[in-house]
């Protein structure tokens, strides 16, 4: 919303726009900064937690109190976890995720240029209303008539299976967020382009897309972490060991192997490794962007 | 997720201005979006609802059977059983995730340093798949193999996925676990775009901090609580992976939330048609609360929120 007030090319240079430093003196947040501290001990204990038991052998694991370190950290449940198909598993998520997250970003991309661009057209007004109306319904609901699709295409166990419907899901927020972001980028920057007699595709090409960059990696790393993550397609899409994603791996994981905690925890570190990096790397661009996309 | 709605037209050029050679190809830009859309979510859409109509058992033939599944699942004392699980675990997440965020967001909206570490460290909840956070909780929690029994600390040794009221707690400890740092960054997002202004004239005007946070950081923040609780209502009705891993929607029927409820009856009882109701319900419950929360938010809620500032 700082952003209906600031037009400035792109919500990046927005964003450095902060607030002067509060004024010294003022008394601190004593509420705010205790409920804040507590939290972060509530997200990080369990965290810490996973890491170290997942460096415990079993036996140790009962042994030693569950907050020390250590005594005699062993890489057994590691390869315990990998021995047990997780690479298979690991490929078939980075397959559902780049084969959805690409497409998806791709055609929202172009769906919210020409959403903003032609927005007098009522073709793409009502285009528009449908994905909105997209985001206000559980899309979990329609997975009945999904099964019932993805069975008669014969794609029933197969990743594609997977990757048809989360590109589906990705696109109502993706058109929104990157629309609201197209949306700000200059129209003189627009008209100039097309003075210059650049086609629409040029414009999207050489205008859009390099103003919004910063839109368009939130957007990539939020659907990929949605994906990524996703349960309930994998779950009911297929069936065979050979197609697994990592999260129902993880489940059935623990179902087999639900005595063995730190093999469990080693698994749920693995499956969480990628997204760590993926995280770190683009963390300040998902961050801004996130709260940015959602807060208008 | 959520309704935020976008005024149609707004910072739109008149139609002839984008006229030339391009405006007749815009249309097309669009297609390969709404052909997705369309085919894997206004179809499955329409589908749940004939669906709803028929009985299947996942496998074999389709049939039509009128209002037969309608019939059964309205008449099934386990609808308004898994209606209550549902808004209580809505309603009680809500209550616990927005008081806690919006405080956590006004503190982290702060310029020290530290607060930005607070920030990076408060996200890593949002990446960790829910089967991952079922996962840990379900050993963390375990009565004999947990931290309570690790600890040697009685009052964490409890069946807390086996007694119902216990297994519904956790649920929403999980959950705002999961979500209050999302929602907390949304709040310090708001909190950063109120004018520096509005403080200092109520500094001059001698109010102090509570005073502040009341009169000013919270009915700027109007638009921001809108948002939040519109995730977090809508989102409190695709809690399946969690709930579905952590609890399967036990002990008994404790946690069995409409999605756990819709995929119970279709993929394990093989009742595809009540299932489909159960769906139909699921959609319709989404909109209601989408277009209550939207009319909370006055007609024009992507206006700013600083108006009359």
């Amino acid at each position: 919303m700082a952003t209906t007030l600031t037009k400035e090319p792109s919500r990046a240079a927005a964003q450095h726009a902060r607030p002067p430093r509060r004024r010294l003196g003022e008394r601190p947040n004593w509420l705010g900064g205790t409920i804040s501290w507590i939290w972060l001990l509530v997200v990080i204990v369990p965290i810490y937690w996973i890491v170290i038991t997942s460096f415990k052998s079993q036996s140790n694991y009962y042994a030693e109190n569950p907050f020390a370190p250590p005594s005699e950290p062993t890489l057994t449940n590691y390869q315990m976890v990998i021995e047990s198909g997780f690479i298979r598993y690991f490929v078939n998520s980075l397959v559902v995720a780049i084969g959805a997250v690409a497409p998806a970003v791709a055609v929202s991309f172009m769906a919210a240029y020409a959403i903003v661009r032609g927005g007098g057209s009522r073709f793409l007004r009502s285009t528009n209303s449908l994905f909105l109306m997209g985001l206000a319904i559980p899309l979990q609901a329609t997975v009945i008539p999904i099964y019932l699709i993805i069975i008669r295409l014969h794609l029933y166990d197969t990743l594609l299976a997977l990757i048809l419907p989360s590109i589906a899901f990705a696109i109502p927020l993706s058109v929104l967020v990157l629309s609201n972001f197209i949306r700000d980028v200059p129209k003189e920057l627009f008209e100039s382009m097309r003075l210059d007699g650049a086609s629409e595709w040029g414009t999207l090409w050489h205008l859009a897309l390099p103003l919004t960059r910063p839109a368009v990696v939130t957007v990539t790393i939020y659907n990929a972490l949605a994906i990524w993550n996703g349960f309930l397609l994998p779950l009911i899409l297929t069936q065979s060991p050979e197609q697994r994603t990592l999260p129902l791996a993880l489940a059935s994981f623990q179902g087999q192997y639900s005595i063995n905690v730190p093999a469990v925890l080693a698994a749920v570190v693995l499956t969480t490794l990628p997204i760590l990096v993926l995280y770190v790397l683009g963390r300040r661009q998902l961050l801004a962007g996130l709260t940015a996309g959602f807060s208008k | 997720m959520s309704v935020i709605p976008l005024p149609s037209g707004r910072n739109v050029p008149p139609a002839a201005s984008s006229g030339g050679r391009g405006a007749s190809a815009l249309p097309w830009l669009a297609v390969p979006a709404l052909a997705f859309f369309v085919g894997f979510g206004v179809i499955p859409l329409i589908g749940v609802l004939l669906l709803s109509f028929t009985s299947w058992d996942g496998l074999g033939d389709i049939s039509v059977t009128g209002f037969d599944s309608w019939r059964a699942v309205l008449a099934d004392p386990g609808l308004p059983h898994a209606l209550w699980v549902t808004f209580l675990v809505m309603a009680l997440s809500w209550l616990v995730q927005t008081p806690a965020s919006i405080l956590i967001g006004v503190f982290l909206a702060g310029q020290q340093r530290y607060r930005a570490v607070l920030a990076v460290l408060y996200f890593i909840p949002l990446l960790l798949s829910s089967a991952a956070i079922a996962i840990t909780y379900k050993a963390l929690l375990d009565p004999n193999f947990g931290l309570g029994a690790g600890l040697e600390i009685d009052l964490l040794v409890q069946d807390w996925l086996g007694e119902p009221a216990l297994a519904i707690g956790v649920v929403i400890f999980v959950v705002s676990w999961q979500f209050i740092p999302f929602h907390s960054l949304l709040y310090q997002g708001g909190v950063r775009q109120i004018p520096r202004s509005m403080f200092e004239a109520a500094e001059l005007d001698g109010a102090g901090r509570v005073r502040k946070f009341f009169s000013i950081t919270l009915p700027q923040l109007k638009y921001t609580i809108i948002t939040s609780s519109t995730l977090m209502v809508v989102g409190s009705l695709t809690f399946f992976d969690l709930i579905y891993v952590l609890t399967a929607g036990g002990p008994g029927d404790a946690t069995r939330v409409l999605a756990i409820d819709m995929y119970k009856r279709g993929f394990q009882a093989n009742l595809m048609g009540p299932a489909s109701a159960i769906a139909c319900i699921l959609v319709l419950v989404g909109l209601v609360l989408a277009l209550l929360l939207r009319r909370l938010g006055g007609r024009d809620a992507s206006a700013s929120q600083l108006e009359g500032a």
